[in-house]
């Protein structure tokens, strides 16, 4: 059987679908991976990535379809540590062993020499720790252990499973810069991340899923232009809860599209801003606020896997907790009633960091300290 | 493909590298040799007041292998943990990921572990005959008497196929804790308590340990036990198919489920 350049390297997933039971992880997947790009795999936690991956690696059998590397299932992948590397879990370890003997151990498998073990300790950064028992090591030092597994065999294929959780910054950029260099030396890099904001800086390619499903699969810029909408946020004098319905009710004649947020400010969309300012003098309204916003790749990507998130946090009332706020250090969080969910953002991700600042951006009260007397927003 | 002497050399390297298996191994040779040679100490001293019966069919043989009924618990604890770590640590993702021939993998890793239990259960097994008959005093028996090698040697071969017995329940059970907590409490007690009660000892008695326990009998129906309708070759026998229906158990699972 003969083979492209690019066939032998690539992941192929057709109609992929697993359940476990009556739950089903992913449902009928299908996309490929190509050689020389950095392809980010996206989803919310729980959206099935992990299994994807799995199934890929041919450790979970697909209830239907099929998944390829170079257009054979991975369990008869002639020789497969050197084809197809793969850092799935940090802590997947015996923490008893030494990453030295771990990593030995498993480049025995294929025939992969001792000397090669060190040159990867090297690579990873963990030369000074390589004769330490595994069970010390930190998440971020587990991950470099695990990439470390991944590069023995140098793969053409390499597959990571969130390489950058628990990972410092410079970990972090490090990882980045790896995962572009393998990709330009014309490897295959599949990576998966629930974290669209380092996607954004490390992958080309996207394939977005949530709930198992695919939702996107498109360049990185296609990404952008294709689910970022920008729109203006208005702000009218507070206490006059009247003169924002007026508002609102003159920019939807205009056929604009108007969401409030949580603090009372207006998103407009379908308007541009000249158009905003002449409605809002017209229906005699001052405003506080007319500001340009583009949402980010964050929010972009939140908004599309709003709907797909498993794993949503509720606001914790603290109840028989607390019997009143105590004055000057009660969370000022609890005291919020309700996001709208129709809004424009979706809670960041449990467990996401980065998220964090794109999250705060489209929604300034979540952590600005909210006044309990005033009347809140019915939506 | 990996090849089995890859995966052989590979599981060799990992299980010289945990901790776990000296102390297992260590604990399997010294209990046995210790409770052994006690029991022979005190069998000495108080070999007068055994009953006639019991007197004129006591197996000094079997007597120094009296410490085994614990000694093997470490080496069923060995096998577990041989097979119940990958499982635990999820290193079994790793190492499926480098061996996609699950066969491959799994006899490999038994392979490795079984000869590294039968090495370490001859010289427990040895270690105990010799210390024990030396403390027999009078009563001791030789290496070279009729039968004696077969035992000591068949002593060596239950602590063996015990620890392979081990692996292959854990790898049907995916889990360390889960295989100890059936397993100890059956060696240990469920066996023994079953084998000395009048009705359920005939069902006791294809036990794996029961039946394996048989080879290291010379005199047979030794201190006033009762009959066994097998010989010694045939209680191993029993036991080896014990272990052979674990084995294709723990394939079926390792093969089918997903790791």
């Amino acid at each position: 059987m003969t083979r492209s350049r690019w066939g032998w390297r690539m992941i192929e997933a057709v109609g992929l679908t697993k359940r476990y039971g009556a739950k089903t992880a992913v449902y009928n997947l299908s996309f490929q991976v190509r050689p020389g790009t950095v392809t980010g795999f996206l989803g919310p936690n729980g959206a099935g990535k992990s299994t994807t991956m799995r199934m890929i690696l041919g450790l979970d059998t697909p209830t239907e379809g099929k998944v390829t590397i170079g257009g054979l299932p991975f369990r008869q992948t002639p020789n497969a540590p050197r084809q197809v590397g793969a850092l799935l879990d940090a802590k997947a370890v015996h923490g008893g062993r030494s990453a030295r003997n771990h990593l030995l151990s498993l480049a025995q498998l294929s025939g992969i020499p001792a000397r090669r073990v060190d040159e990867v300790l090297g690579v990873v950064g963990l030369q000074d720790v390589a004769r330490k028992r595994s069970k010390g090591f930190s998440l971020g030092m587990g991950q470099r252990l695990g990439i470390a597994a991944a590069l023995l065999g140098d793969p053409q294929v390499l597959l990571f499973d969130e390489p950058v959780n628990g990972l410092d910054p410079e970990g972090i950029l490090w990882v980045r810069n790896l995962m572009k260099r393998l990709a330009s030396e014309g490897r295959t890099v599949f990576v998966s991340s629930h974290l669209m904001s380092e996607m954004a800086l490390t992958a080309d390619h996207l394939i977005v899923i949530g709930r198992g499903q695919l939702l996107a699969d498109m360049s990185v810029t296609d990404f952008i232009s294709t689910n970022s909408a920008d729109f203006a946020r208005v702000r009218t004098p507070d206490g006059e809860p009247q003169s924002r319905e007026k508002l609102s009710a003159a920019l939807s004649g205009a056929g604009a599209q108007v969401l409030t947020e949580p603090d009372g400010a207006l998103r407009v969309t379908g308007l541009p801003l000249p158009r905003i300012s002449d409605l809002a003098h017209g229906s005699d309204v001052r405003l506080w606020e007319l500001s340009p916003h583009r949402a980010s790749l964050e929010e972009a990507y939140m908004r599309m896997t709003q709907g797909a998130v498993d794993y949503r946090s509720t606001v914790d009332q603290k109840a028989g907790l607390t019997q009143q706020p105590q004055p000057g250090f009660g969370a000022p969080r609890q005291q919020i009633p309700e996001v709208p969910q129709q809004g424009f953002y979706a809670p960041p991700p449990p467990g996401s960091y980065a998220g964090a600042p794109a999250a705060a951006q489209a929604a300034p009260t979540a952590a600005a300290p909210a006044d309990p007397t005033k009347p809140e927003d019915p939506r | 493909m990996a090849s089995l002497p890859a995966v052989l050399q590979s599981e060799w390297t990992k299980i010289r590298t945990v901790s776990s298996t000296i102390w297992t191994l260590a604990a399997a040779f010294l209990v046995t040799v210790a409770v052994s040679a006690a029991l022979c100490a005190l069998f000495r001293s108080t070999f007068d007041d055994l009953s006639p019966a019991q007197r004129l069919t006591f197996d000094p043989t079997l007597a120094s292998f009296s410490g085994m009924t614990l000694g093997q618990l470490a080496m069923v604890v060995f096998g577990v943990l041989v097979v119940g770590t990958e499982y635990s640590s999820g290193m079994i993702r790793t190492s499926l990921a480098a061996v996609p021939q699950r066969g491959t993998f799994l006899f490999g890793k038994l392979a490795v572990a079984t000869v590294l239990a039968l090495a370490v259960g001859m010289a427990t097994s040895f270690a105990a005959f010799f210390l024990g008959q030396a403390l027999l005093g009078e009563h001791r028996t030789t290496i070279g008497a009729e039968n004696v090698l077969r035992a000591v040697v068949g002593g060596g071969l239950y602590m063996g196929l015990i620890a392979l017995f081990s692996m292959a329940v854990a790898t049907m059970l995916r889990s360390s804790m889960l295989s100890l907590g059936i397993l100890m409490p059956f060696f240990f007690l469920v066996s023994q308590i079953l084998a000395a009660v009048p009705k359920a000892k005939t069902v006791a008695r294809y036990f794996p340990d029961q039946a394996g326990a048989r080879i290291m009998q010379v005199v047979p129906d030794a201190l006033g036990g009762t009959k066994v309708p097998y010989g010694p070759w045939e209680g191993l026998g029993i036991m080896l198919i014990w272990v052979l229906v674990a084995l294709a158990g723990g394939y079926a699972v390792l093969k089918r489920r997903d790791a």
